[in-house]
């Protein structure tokens, strides 16, 4: 069991610490002040909360592996975040459009979580339920200024929206460790997230004058460790000092 | 023995390292703190979870005790949750006087970062003829404001329930 807990924190973790560095390479080149702020501050509480995910599974011990070793020290293919995630920052609308499609997933998700039987996952679930609160905020207002605001602006988001919604589908599969962990009470249902992830998207898409794709297409893959090729970048920038110099601390 | 009435009577020292004006007590963070005899172990809360400063809470925390011949010991802990209504009343007298705007009750504070309602009185002179300039500002903690009556710009410490 406490592999299977490991397993799962490393996949919640996945999914903040490769948003939270996407977030972290707009620093100092968010399109004004107040939004590269934003934008940091965003990526700091997702770092801090992969934190929390990353020390209770170092804790565990069942890999005998420290929380750097987790966070720097592994492959591609062992990192489980969504494919989402990791898509680029294109333009500030895919940035949006991003951040919106994963914040409200991300807000179901841990106020599932804090029901977790599993007294920590609980403890960080309400923790970071605060914080992402304000992350949804932001999102989804800017969602509504930018697909209602100019011609422009519109048409991006739109192009976003239509490029990023394929990802969507994969923040709601099941691995075989999460259905059982969900048969435990331990970890959430995707199933029941996804009804509700997709009637808050609709009534906020209907505000922001933006029109929710009717493909059926998806990708999937990062869960089960297969990336687009983007991660291979982000793992190169985000593990150069652990690489280069081995157990370097602070 | 020392009792906890001492130690948190030395740990009045211990600001927060990114508003130095309030003692971390007064913000909240302490939860609790278990004596034997020279071993003290304090609890803490995190404010945010990406916060910087908890690192630095926690060696000055330590430190501080080490200083008065203690052998101390920090814990995180997560659960309850660190609330802004955990401030207490000189905490948010500090606040103020140090120039950051204390934090509305839940209701309030969201209006005012929507910008419905003008609800975030100027630090300088007072007006709530405030604007909402950023929900996020220098640090996680605070949302940046200016003053549409005398133009200051200031922080206001955000409500976090």
């Amino acid at each position: 069991m406490e592999q299977k807990i490991y397993d799962y924190l490393l996949q919640l973790g996945d999914n903040s610490m490769i948003l939270g560095h996407r977030l972290s390479e707009l620093c100092a080149h968010g399109p004004s002040l107040e939004t590269d702020i934003a934008l940091t501050n965003i990526s700091l509480d997702l770092f801090g909360q992969v934190r929390h995910y990353f020390q209770y599974a170092a804790k565990l011990g069942v890999a005998g592996k420290t929380e750097d070793d987790i966070a720097f020290l592994r492959y591609a293919h062992e990192y489980k975040n969504c494919l989402l995630v990791e898509q680029p920052n294109t333009d500030f609308a895919y940035v949006i459009v991003r951040q919106f499609f994963y914040d409200l997933y991300h807000l179901h998700l841990l106020q599932d979580l804090t029901e977790s039987q599993d007294k920590q996952i609980s403890a960080v679930a309400h923790k970071s339920l605060k914080e992402v609160k304000y992350h949804s905020r932001f999102s989804s207002q800017w969602m509504k200024r930018l697909g209602d605001g100019t011609a422009v602006s519109h048409e991006k988001t739109q192009a976003a929206v239509d490029y990023l919604q394929p990802y969507t589908a994969e923040l709601f599969e099941m691995t075989p460790v999460e259905a059982e962990l969900q048969e435990a009470g331990i970890a959430a249902d995707l199933m029941a997230i996804k009804d509700r992830w997709q009637h808050d998207v609709m009534e906020l898409l209907k505000e922001a004058t933006i029109t929710y794709p009717t493909n059926e297409f998806s990708h999937s893959g990062g869960k089960k460790g297969v990336h687009t090729e983007h991660l291979g970048y982000i793992l190169s920038d985000l593990q150069y000092m652990q690489r280069a110099y081995p157990e370097m601390s602070w | 023995m020392a009792t906890k009435a001492d130690i948190l009577k030395y740990l009045e020292e211990v600001k927060d390292p990114e508003i130095p004006a309030i003692a971390i007590e007064d913000l909240g963070v302490i939860r609790d703190v278990q004596i034997n005899d020279k071993k003290v172990h304090v609890q803490i809360s995190p404010t945010y979870s990406g916060c910087p400063a908890m690192d630095m809470m926690e060696v000055e925390i330590k430190a501080t005790l080490q200083e008065k011949g203690f052998e101390p010991t920090v814990e995180l802990v997560l659960y309850p949750a660190w609330t802004t209504d955990w401030i207490t009343e000189k905490g948010r007298a500090a606040l103020e006087k140090y120039g950051v705007a204390a934090p509305l009750g839940e209701s309030a504070d969201k209006r005012a970062l929507l910008g419905e309602a003008q609800l975030v009185k100027c630090i300088n002179c007072g007006s709530k003829n405030t604007q909402m300039v950023s929900q996020f500002g220098s640090t996680a903690c605070k949302a940046l404001f200016k003053c549409n009556d005398c133009y200051e710009p200031f922080d206001y410490f955000k409500c976090l329930k």
